[in-house]
């Protein structure tokens, strides 16, 4: 974009500005002035927040082929292109703030920058794709609904579309598990056993507890964060509690237990050991993802530069692609053709 | 796109397009988001496969980012002055007797 110059304000006067459309619970915009360390921290919450959206398509892409029916197919399929979708909204809201899309490809299969622990363990059993939707986009929408309000306007605008359609996710995999549940025992087996599998990882997705949170308080001041981890987590466990007892699954907790002092549900600690090997890169499957997705960027590289290439003979030709006309000129003219 | 620009694209990015959509008929086209392609056919492809899964959009607008020229981003910017002192602009301005009807 080229802006049209006139005289800047200087860096106090913006900095107040600034903290005062964040008090003020309004949005800061991609051109505005912003401390360089909220453009960083920015960058790296919607960077990671894409890369997991991109990397979660690969344990559930893992049953499209053997989905058991078409039905499930075309659902599991809409799904996981959601999730891309999702990733590319995100890496577009990232760009505004000068990321380069090309470098955070490469900050991801490089393991510079980090993404979900969550899609580090494997998909074993059909169950999987219904507990992932249930549990796993279950705490994804907790996290995600405050996000909406987040001050960086085009991350929230982004969480915004992100949400409507995370209901689906959702939806489908509960929807899925109570078909299951309404099977076989040996499909009831398979729905507890997933769900002992992905309680634990599902509460690690909030992240560390408050105490050892340390730029929690700077985030919520710059209202990028809206609650505490403790307080998101504490959340999905009182909501997953009775719809784990409608489907007629056991919660793998032994403290869990309902609290009429608090109104809340105590509940147990995951192994925070285990979240930090698995994000510091060593889970079951993270060489696996990573390995992935390089090989699909590394592999579409001649794509994308054939691509390029037919752009370029067709614009040094003059050529006006078939179909194609500018629309644009013709708002306002009666004759606005479809 | 120039020769030079496509030569650079091939090497790293497709360029930027930003994104319009029209809802539905009756409404104006608003910017949804962005996206890279290597020409504007692909951008409305992209487009609709990224902005229009469940029916969002009945038309389709593609910009490059970098035809676009925008005013600056401060809000306080004398650049839109001219517009902040002319209340008499606004109908709540004149002061009309309550008796007076359908004003």
């Amino acid at each position: 974009m080229t802006a049209v110059k006139y005289e800047a304000p200087q860096a106090a006067e913006l900095e107040l500005y600034f903290e005062d459309t964040v008090a003020r619970d309004r949005r800061i915009e991609p051109r505005d002035w912003m401390p360089d360390p909220y453009r960083k921290t920015m960058i790296r919450q919607i960077a990671q927040h894409a890369h997991s959206e991109i990397i979660g398509m690969q344990p559930e892409g893992n049953w499209v082929t053997r989905a058991p029916s078409l039905r499930r197919k075309a659902i599991l399929l809409a799904k996981v292109q959601d999730e891309a979708g999702h990733g590319l909204y995100l890496y577009s809201a990232a760009e505004t703030l000068g990321a380069d899309r090309a470098d955070l490809t490469n900050r991801l299969i490089t393991g510079a920058q980090k993404y979900s622990s969550i899609f580090n363990y494997p998909t074993l059993t059909f169950a999987d794709v219904g507990v992932i939707g249930w549990l796993v986009d279950g705490a994804a929408i907790c996290n995600q609904v405050p996000l909406c309000r987040s001050s960086y306007g085009p991350y929230a605008r982004a969480m915004i579309r992100i949400c409507k359609e995370e209901s689906f996710h959702q939806r489908q995999g509960y929807e899925l598990l109570l078909t299951m549940m309404r099977g076989t025992d040996a499909q009831r087996e398979m729905v507890q056993d997933a769900t002992n599998r992905w309680w634990w990882p599902s509460l690690m997705m909030f992240g560390p507890p408050d105490a050892d949170s340390p730029n929690t308080e700077q985030s919520m001041r710059w209202r990028v964060k809206r609650h505490t981890n403790d307080d998101l987590r504490q959340r999905f466990v009182d909501m997953s509690v009775p719809q784990a007892e409608a489907l007629g699954v056991t919660l793998p907790d032994p403290a869990l237990r309902w609290n009429s002092e608090r109104e809340h549900y105590d509940f147990g600690q995951p192994d925070w050991a285990e979240f930090k090997r698995v994000i510091s890169g060593n889970g079951p499957c993270n060489a696996e993802r990573i390995a992935t997705r390089r090989a699909a960027h590394e592999g579409g590289q001649w794509v994308r530069d054939a691509a390029a290439a037919h752009a370029a003979r067709a614009s040094r030709r003059g050529a006006v692609p078939p179909g194609l006309r500018s629309e644009a000129t013709r708002e306002g003219g009666a004759y606005e053709r479809h | 796109m120039s020769a030079t620009e496509a030569e650079r694209a091939t090497q790293s990015n497709w360029p930027l397009f930003e994104v319009f959509l029209r809802s539905k008929r009756g409404l104006n086209h608003v910017h949804v988001g962005s996206l890279h392609a290597a020409d504007a056919t692909m951008a409305l492809h992209h487009a609709r496969d990224l902005y229009t899964r469940r029916n969002e959009g009945v038309s389709i607008w593609v910009v490059k980012a970098a035809d676009i020229t925008a005013s600056s981003p401060d809000e306080k910017d004398p650049f839109f002055a001219p517009s902040g002192d002319k209340v008499y602009r606004h109908p709540t301005f004149y002061e009309i007797p309550d008796s007076i009807p359908h004003i």
